[in-house]
């Protein structure tokens, strides 16, 4: 490759989302298409699709002195964010839309919340890219400070409360990775390599063998503990389902579909320099045993649910520890299988969340007991979020039933089989709290022949007159005004609303039936991580 | 530089970085506590000058130059405004009732310390030297900035325990390894900023939709 196409391929995906962010930012006369929002993601989707069909095979293409770098990890994370950006930033125009309609967001607000969206996707792209372990730090912590007014950006209790703990716990557990990215660097310093050398991943990777084990595994315990806060498994979770649940529903899609599994991209980056340093043994024991914890709490918090965004929230937890299960084993087949949860995770979870968005726009409650006969009401809705749910399930067709099945038969055959029964157990839980709670909300009668039936509603209307009797009910959000009646008629949902859905699941199901030209990219970019 | 003078200089700008530390532990008053972390930015800041001029190297020079203007000069200056703020908006400028009072955590500090020095044994063994044998110091205040950040109510009280976290770390790796490249300590400092620049802003929301700044009025979120 020519080093003006590899400048183009490997800085496009964080030059062009910067410029697309900058153009929200500057004041303009006239507004800006909601579709200018489609340019970010079809440009991380281009250089990653152009990547992909290069570098498996070639050597990995670097440019900028060695600041960005491409393998086929980088190009199939690329292509991760570009997909899952690109559903993100089409259900764009339609949430927006109904949130001016709702007189929540102003043209102002829409202007801004773009500018940081596309910003939040370049930042992402940078840290898949970065070549350097403490660029690769920057750019992750970078896309906390980027979300913090997204995910805060209602000025609600519940809003300034979800940012205020996602930018303090993610900030404070990101910066324990960056003091064991400088011990690792402190290791590498000693076994001989020079200041520009010793934080280039690539080449660490190679002189792994000669860290002083003592140091390097302080460090890497803390990289993990760091970056898994920001990939949302223990102990540093808490902010992940309040930050979730109050982002807009297209950047909650986001923040679960890739940011996770960029942070997380980030320890299977070291993951191999620890191996190397270390043995297997102890990253695999980290991981699992953190991997187990995160099942159990999310597990746990699901059976208890009441909120249904914060149901996906508890849902992601489940799919991370699933990930980071898959890594502990570490063998090439549970690699390649982590990499296709991460896809397939990404794809339903955006999907998931914007229709999730869309429900919360249509019945104005984000309680699970108050939804009910959603496919009675709003068909493609529906629909969109039962089969999301369904893929999140892991059923087939699904690709996230393929990706389960082998992370399963990986560990097995690599000797990891108690682990694996406890988190099937623990998924076993997940899967039943899931399903039943989808079912009520998407199946049941349509919601204008439940009306005249439906206790709670007539239990408002005579609490208003008697007093104590909606007791039960929990406070109305301080909104400062009241609000108005749901509308419970028959809706139809645009194709502009739809189709990101449409397209999302069907990938989904794609990459759940065949991976056609992704395979090569996929068991390259295994390579790169599971070398034993 | 006299090796001797340079060792001498070194231990008493991390005494003076972690006695810092534990003061902030004692005060309750937060415009005291501010000044006390200038101060530390200044132990840090020394440091770095220290190293800088006992290698030789120019450019640790102007880093620890960089470092005086962010951490003495930017960063409070950005607390004190937002402390202002909340001192007109309702006379909060005092850390009221930590979750863990003073005399307990004092003792924690000094039992984190020890720890530290303990944590950081492979640390030194590594390569002996008079900065490294200064390493633990950060560790311990990274340590102590991890209480303050768990343990305070007032949400500027957690600014500064992110801060104290951040300083320790700036300060592991001058002691280890001279600090990082360039261009990651640039990156670093530039999120440090917008970090905090965020928290103020949130500072602010924070205070006029629950009408204080106490964290555990943070309870809106919760299964």
């Amino acid at each position: 490759m020519t080093p003006l196409a590899s400048a183009v391929l490997l800085t496009g995906p964080v030059a062009v989302p910067l410029a697309v962010s900058a153009c929200y930012a500057v004041p303009r006369r006239r507004a800006l298409s909601a579709w200018a929002g489609l340019v970010s993601p079809a440009a991380i989707l281009t250089c990653g699709a152009l990547l992909a069909a290069y570098v498996p095979g070639h050597r990995a293409v670097t440019t900028g002195g060695h600041l960005l770098r491409a393998d086929s990890l980088t190009a199939w994370m690329l292509l991760v964010v570009g997909a899952v950006a690109a559903l993100a930033c089409g259900a764009s125009p339609a949430y927006l839309a109904g949130e001016r309609d709702a007189g929540r967001f102003t043209d102002r607000d829409a202007l801004r919340y773009g500018a940081l969206v596309h910003a939040f996707l370049g930042a992402m792209a940078a840290a898949v890219l970065a070549e350097n372990l403490g660029v690769l730090w920057v750019a992750v912590e970078a896309t906390t400070v980027v979300t913090a007014f997204l995910v805060g950006h209602r000025h609600t209790r519940a809003s300034v409360e979800a940012a205020w703990k996602y930018v303090v716990i993610c900030s404070a557990g990101i910066a324990l990775a960056f003091l064991g990215t400088v011990l690792v660097y402190y290791a590498a310093r000693q076994a001989g390599l020079s200041e520009s050398a010793a934080l280039d991943w690539p080449v660490l990777a190679a002189h792994a063998d000669r860290l002083d084990p003592d140091v390097t595994r302080l460090g890497i315990g803390l990289v993990v503990l760091g970056f898994g806060a920001k990939a949302g498994v223990v102990p540093l979770h808490a902010w992940l389902p309040d930050a979730h649940s109050q982002a807009p529903a297209p950047v909650s899609a986001l923040m679960s579909g890739v940011l996770l599994s960029v942070a997380f991209a980030a320890i299977l980056r070291y993951k191999v320099i620890a191996d190397a340093a270390l043995g297997t043994g102890y990253v695999r024991l980290l991981l699992a045993g953190t991997a187990l914890l995160t099942l159990a709490v999310a597990a746990g918090l699901l059976l208890a649910q009441r909120d249904y965004k914060r149901m996906l929230a508890y849902s992601s937890m489940e799919h991370m520890s699933l990930v980071a299960l898959g890594t502990a084993v570490g063998s090439p087949l549970a690699i390649s299988a982590v990499l296709l949860h991460i896809a397939g995770h990404g794809l339903a979870k955006s999907v998931a969340f914007t229709s999730a968005g869309r429900i919360l726009q249509l019945r104005r409650t984000s309680r699970i007991g108050r939804v009910r006969g959603l496919l009675a009401q709003a068909p493609a809705l529906g629909a969109a979020f039962g089969l999301a749910v369904v893929a999140l399930l892991g059923l087939p067709p699904f690709s996230l039933f393929a990706s389960e099945i082998g992370i399963v038969r990986a560990a097995f055959a690599d000797g990891m089989g108690w682990p694996v029964a406890v988190a099937l157990l623990l998924v076993l839980t997940a899967f039943a709290a899931l399903a039943a709670r989808t079912a009520r909300m998407v199946l049941g009668q349509a919601p204008m022949a439940t009306r005249a039936a439906a206790p709670a509603e007539v239990k408002v209307a005579v609490g208003a007159g008697v007093g104590g009797a909606s007791r039960s009910d929990p406070p109305a959000p301080a909104e400062g005004r009241p609000e108005p009646p749901v509308d419970e008629r028959p809706v139809r949902i645009g194709a502009a609303a739809w189709l990101p859905w449409a397209l999302g699941l069907l990938a989904c199901a794609a990459l759940g039936t065949a991976l056609g030209p992704l395979g090569h990219v996929l068991h390259a970019a295994a390579a790169v991580i599971g070398g034993h | 530089m006299n090796t001797g003078i340079y060792g001498q200089l070194l231990d008493l700008a991390a005494g003076i970085f972690l006695l810092a530390a534990v003061l902030t532990l004692w005060r309750r008053d937060l415009a005291a506590i501010v000044r006390i972390f200038a101060a530390q930015g200044m132990a840090l800041a020394a440091i770095a000058l220290l190293l800088g001029l006992h290698e030789h190297r120019w450019d640790l020079v102007a880093v620890a130059a960089g470092i005086a203007v962010l951490r003495v000069g930017v960063l409070p200056h950005l607390m004190r405004r937002a402390l202002a703020a909340g001192a007109a908006a309702g006379g909060e400028t005092r850390e009221t009732q930590p979750l863990v009072n003073v005399a307990a955590s004092l003792l924690t500090a000094a039992a984190l310390t020890l720890l530290a020095y303990a944590a950081a044994r492979p640390l030194v063994r590594l390569a002996p030297s008079p900065a490294t044998r200064a390493l633990p110091v950060g560790i311990a205040v990274v340590l102590i900035g991890f209480f303050t950040l768990v343990t305070r109510r007032r949400a500027l009280s957690q600014v500064v325990g992110f801060l104290l976290l951040d300083n320790g770390i700036t300060a592991t790796a001058f002691l280890a390894t001279s600090g990082v490249p360039l261009i990651v300590e640039l990156g670093v400092s530039f999120d440090l900023l917008l970090a905090v620049l965020v928290l103020q802003i949130l500072t602010t929301r924070m205070r006029v939709a629950f009408g204080g700044t106490d964290i555990d009025d943070l309870r809106e979120l919760h299964d």
